[in-house]
């Protein structure tokens, strides 16, 4: 185990470089652009054994890392906002054909106007391509994340691609110390891709071809909402299995702050949730019961967590940092439908923070506090949606 | 792996949309509306018709001529578009 100081951009590359990547096909675009030079540049010094192909778009990225995939390579590419956007076709083929691949996307705004820093658009609006989704806090988590994803993503009962994001800039240009994993062990954590289906001109298959409406395709689509559901239980397993190798627990679908006793409690996805961890330290130190549950994975929705993590909640505030116009944020949407299968009825308000990339202080977290607290009391929240920090 | 019009559950099948055969058991032709017809007294066997056929569905017959395999052409028309010499002539199918 070796200690550096890296970027969130360089965690990723590391990440890909120690779950040994062996085709990367890769499109620049900032804020991403250094994760793939850092890649290019392992291959060129020898310290990584892969295919690095260079392509005229994020649409021929995706498309090449299908084809590897389904060679049997294991295979990373990384991306950002419009890159993501421009992806979105090959998006939905790369999980229709169960291929594994594995992409950091550095979550950005999408233009007009041209805005470069932190959002949740891109990825939000890949919902439903078929793509499993986590959303990352800090550089260690970026690089574990990769790795956990493809053992995850290549198991036999899940064979889906995921995509991990990090915030622009909070975590892609900001340096932490991170922990990189020991290659020997990390090799027997995460032993090489084997494709159950793979192209092989010695075998020849049909891919993907024509499937009728009496044939066999909405039991294609059917297997892929059968694997979404075991990714939670797998990604426990996997998790707990990465602790006991390398000593760093993560938490599965959720990460929980002072939830047990709180009243309140905020929803966040991402560096933000680090903001509001502060300020509920702050606030339970002036005797107030705040807690904060930070969303890891947003496809598959952990549904069933969050009802249990919010078991003793009077008040949910949602932190969303996108929209979806003409309704809500997505967050907001999702937890709300999730909480109507039950017989829960907190009291439940969405914040939209931090779009384009606007910083949110623990004051601005401590002000959307303040304002459950005045709903709480009123028994009554004052609008379902505050765009705060808004200059109006 | 089988053929996948053979399998009989979803259990049956792979996670892919993968077969061990092709789409050839797909008889496309049926979605035809105009049928090229190929006048052999014009074909000068330029084979451009073959070249330009996005189905693959135009190969050779035993004189040379360009044959088209009518189990798989979906009647496009590029084939007579593309001929230098007007020797395939698009009919409307039943008549």
């Amino acid at each position: 185990m070796v200690k550096k100081i890296m970027t969130g951009n360089l965690a990723a590359a590391w990440g890909a470089k120690i779950s040994r990547a062996e085709v990367i096909a890769a499109y620049p675009i900032t804020p991403q652009t250094i994760i793939v030079e850092k890649l290019a540049k392992f291959i060129s010094d020898g310290e990584l054994k892969a295919e690095y192909l260079r392509v005229e778009s994020e649409h021929s990225a995706m498309a090449a890392c299908i084809a590897a995939s389904q060679t049997g390579a294991r295979t990373f590419t990384a991306t950002s906002s419009q890159g993501l956007a421009l992806m979105h076709e090959l998006l939905h083929w790369a999980s229709g054909a169960r291929t594994p691949i594995v992409m950091a996307n550095v979550n950005r705004a999408l233009a007009p106007p041209w805005n470069i820093w932190a959002d949740h658009t891109d990825m939000m609006s890949q919902r439903d391509t078929g793509w499993i989704q986590f959303y990352a806090e800090s550089n260690q988590e970026v690089l574990d994340t990769i790795i956990n994803c493809y053992k995850l993503c290549e198991d036999r009962a899940i064979q889906l691609p995921a995509m991990v994001g990090l915030d622009a800039f909070y975590l892609s240009h900001t340096s932490e110390i991170v922990d990189i994993p020991d290659q020997d062990i990390a090799d027997k954590f995460l032993p090489p891709y084997k494709a159950f289906y793979p192209l092989d001109v010695e075998h020849p298959l049909s891919v993907g071809s024509l499937a009728m409406p009496h044939q066999w395709y909405s039991e294609f689509r059917y297997k892929i909402y059968k694997s979404m559901e075991k990714v939670i239980p797998k990604l426990n397993k996997i998790e707990k299995e990465f602790n006991k190798e390398f000593g760093r627990n993560y938490t599965g679908p959720l990460d929980l702050y002072q939830v047990e006793d709180a009243e309140i409690i905020l929803v966040a996805v991402g560096t933000v949730a680090g903001t509001v961890k502060d300020t509920v330290d702050y606030l339970r130190s002036k005797g107030l019961k705040v807690g904060v549950i930070r969303l890891r994975l947003f496809r598959p929705f952990p549904s069933e967590e969050l009802i249990k993590a919010l078991k003793n909640a009077s008040f949910v505030g949602v932190l969303d940092r996108s929209f979806s116009f003409g309704n809500e944020g997505q967050i907001f949407s999702e937890l709300k439908a999730s909480l109507y299968q039950t017989n829960r009825d907190p009291l439940i308000k969405d914040f939209i923070v931090g779009i384009g990339g606007r910083d949110i202080t623990t004051d601005t977290v401590k002000k959307i506090y303040e304002n459950c607290q005045k709903c709480l009391k009123n028994k009554k929240i004052d609008q379902e949606i505050e765009w705060t920090n808004i200059k109006v | 792996m089988k053929n996948n019009q053979k399998y009989s559950s979803v259990e049956d099948l792979p996670e892919a949309s993968v077969a061990s055969v092709s789409t050839v058991y797909i008889k496309t032709g049926s979605w035809r509306v105009y049928r090229p017809e190929i006048d052999k007294e014009k074909c000068i066997k330029c084979f451009i018709c073959w070249r330009c056929c996005p189905d693959i569905s135009i190969g050779i017959d035993e004189e040379g001529y360009p044959k088209i395999n009518y189990d798989y052409c979906k009647g496009c028309g590029i084939c007579s578009h593309e001929c230098p010499n007007e020797a395939i002539k698009m009919k409307r199918e039943g008549k």
